[in-house]
């Protein structure tokens, strides 16, 4: 079968933008979560946030894309500059028709809504932007990208939530199978808005945490919530046949998984299978994954379900485990679009990143074998990726490094 | 009469994103797809001199703003007939 390969990454973190800065951050475990600076938070319940702060839009597209669209485009259109010129790919010299786009968005250009909608109720219909009808829906990201680069072949949106980072790329693999030489995928999201931060407070699942390095504490006995973020990381995704020669690719997409649980199962359940079912997918054991780049909520209910079916599938302590989300925050749909950059990243040099801040583990998380405050050395020839979406999603996806895995006889 | 001058109307073709690097008499008779305006850009500019002079700007305009210098000359009009 057609093996699909990520051959470019483009990174837009809270703790890094560009892949070399980024990267330098995670493994030395500087943190990108602070106090919301883009607007005054003080009336706000939860005010912790990992920010882009670097990153301003409309300095890094055009002028033209800038004004009809929202920050979480802006920040995927620099990430897929990025990747493109990482792949070493011109998209303009490539048939327009054999390459397309699948991002994941879970909260569209909520920014950019927020600033029309009170548009219109302070000042009247007449002063609402055409721009709106674009900017705002989950598929303008994908639209944007596509009519930039002239990628005019299949193209769609991702909205499973936080696990949606992990199925535009399953996706994506989908139709690098299906013939499409060279697919743009993964996410970005910008949630931090007063009204994005305002939807997501009632969940009960934020971090009410006033200090930065004690707020987002995955699998900690005090883990007490998650701290959103914004960025994320776009992928290139090319057949390998077509790749090769040109670049060399960072990873193969072994395999790939989602479930679906109903909205009263707490159990992990169908966390374990979705890792199952992706290892099934690539033909693997799970004796042959050598990092798990978890999903880390970081509400005791959620963590314990995690470890149980991370136990169950790997066994105690059966494999590294390592959140460098707690670095960034949970980004939603770029959140577990940057786990699978960060795990190739890691697979390419050998070495896992940390976990940070975790102080004591929670009595149920004993049995991980949780890679804590400084990166871990190793050779990994597999890794991977849980993602979790609020509402019942699950989705996992097996990465395997260049030249290594079961499905590399082409090689 | 509400004043509306060739610099308001560059001005708002500017800030809809329109990057152009032409004399202004020839951007004048330069088509809006050409400035890199597409139709959703008309009719914010549409909105946006509604805003500036208070008189009204029907949608339907849309196909007869071809060029700064179409929507210059119509926006005058409207101006002297209100």
């Amino acid at each position: 079968m057609t093996r699909a390969v990520v051959t470019g990454l483009g990174i837009v973190a809270p703790n890094g933008i560009g892949t070399a800065g980024y990267w330098a951050n995670t493994l030395a475990g500087r943190s990108g979560i602070g106090e919301v600076s883009r607007f005054d938070v003080s009336r706000y319940r939860y005010r912790l946030a990992g920010e882009v702060g670097d990153f301003d839009g409309p300095q890094e597209v055009p002028a033209r894309l800038a004004v009809q669209t929202d920050r979480w485009t802006h920040l995927a259109l620099y990430a897929t500059e990025l990747a493109f010129a990482d792949a070493e790919v011109d998209p303009a010299v490539l048939p327009e028709y054999d390459m397309g786009v699948m991002t994941a968005s879970s909260s569209g250009g909520n920014e950019f809504g927020q600033r029309e909608i009170s548009a219109l109720w302070t000042k009247g219909p007449r002063f609402v932007t055409p721009y709106q009808s674009i900017a705002w829906f989950y598929a303008a990201t994908t639209g944007q990208i596509s009519i930039r680069h002239g990628l005019r072949g299949p193209c769609g949106v991702v909205a499973s939530e936080q696990a949606g980072g992990l199925d535009s790329v399953a996706q994506a693999r989908r139709w690098i199978r299906s013939g499409t030489r060279l697919m743009v995928t993964g996410g970005t999201e910008a949630p931090l808005s007063p009204y994005a931060m305002t939807c997501q407070s009632p969940t009960g699942m934020l971090s009410d945490a006033q200090d930065p390095a004690s707020a987002y504490l995955p699998f900690d006995a005090t883990a007490r919530g998650y701290v959103p973020g914004e960025g994320g990381a776009i992928l290139i995704v090319e057949d390998a046949a077509v790749a090769n020669g040109r670049v060399r690719p960072y990873g193969t997409i072994a395999g790939h998984a989602a479930t679906f649980d109903a909205h009263d199962d707490t159990s992990g359940d169908g966390l374990r299978r979705a890792a199952e079912l992706a290892l099934a997918d690539a033909g693997m054991r799970a004796g042959q994954v050598d990092v798990v780049f978890a999903d880390g909520w970081g509400t005791p209910e959620r963590d314990r379900a995690e470890a149980e079916a991370i136990g169950a599938v790997f066994g105690e302590r059966g494999v590294p485990v390592t959140v460098p989300k707690t670095m960034t925050g949970r980004l939603y749909a770029g959140g577990a679009a940057l786990d699978l950059a960060t795990a190739l990243l890691a697979m390419r040099d050998s070495i896992i990143p940390p976990t940070i801040g975790i102080g004591t583990p929670a009595p149920w998380a004993a049995g991980l074998d949780l890679v804590r405050d400084r990166p871990r050395p190793g050779a990994l020839a597999a890794a991977m990726v849980l993602a979790r979406g609020f509402g019942g999603f699950n989705s996992a996806m097996v990465l395997t490094r260049d030249g290594c895995g079961p499905d590399q006889e082409d090689r | 009469m509400t004043d509306f001058t060739l610099t308001d109307l560059l001005g708002l073709i500017r800030s809809c994103g329109a990057e152009f690097d032409l004399p202004i008499e020839q951007a004048m008779d330069t088509p809006m797809a050409e400035l890199g305006l597409d139709s959703l850009a008309v009719l914010q500019i549409a909105a946006l001199i509604e805003q500036r002079t208070a008189v009204p700007i029907p949608d339907t305009i849309l196909d007869e703003w071809q060029t700064p210098r179409r929507i210059m000359d119509d926006v005058s009009d409207r101006i002297k007939v209100a």
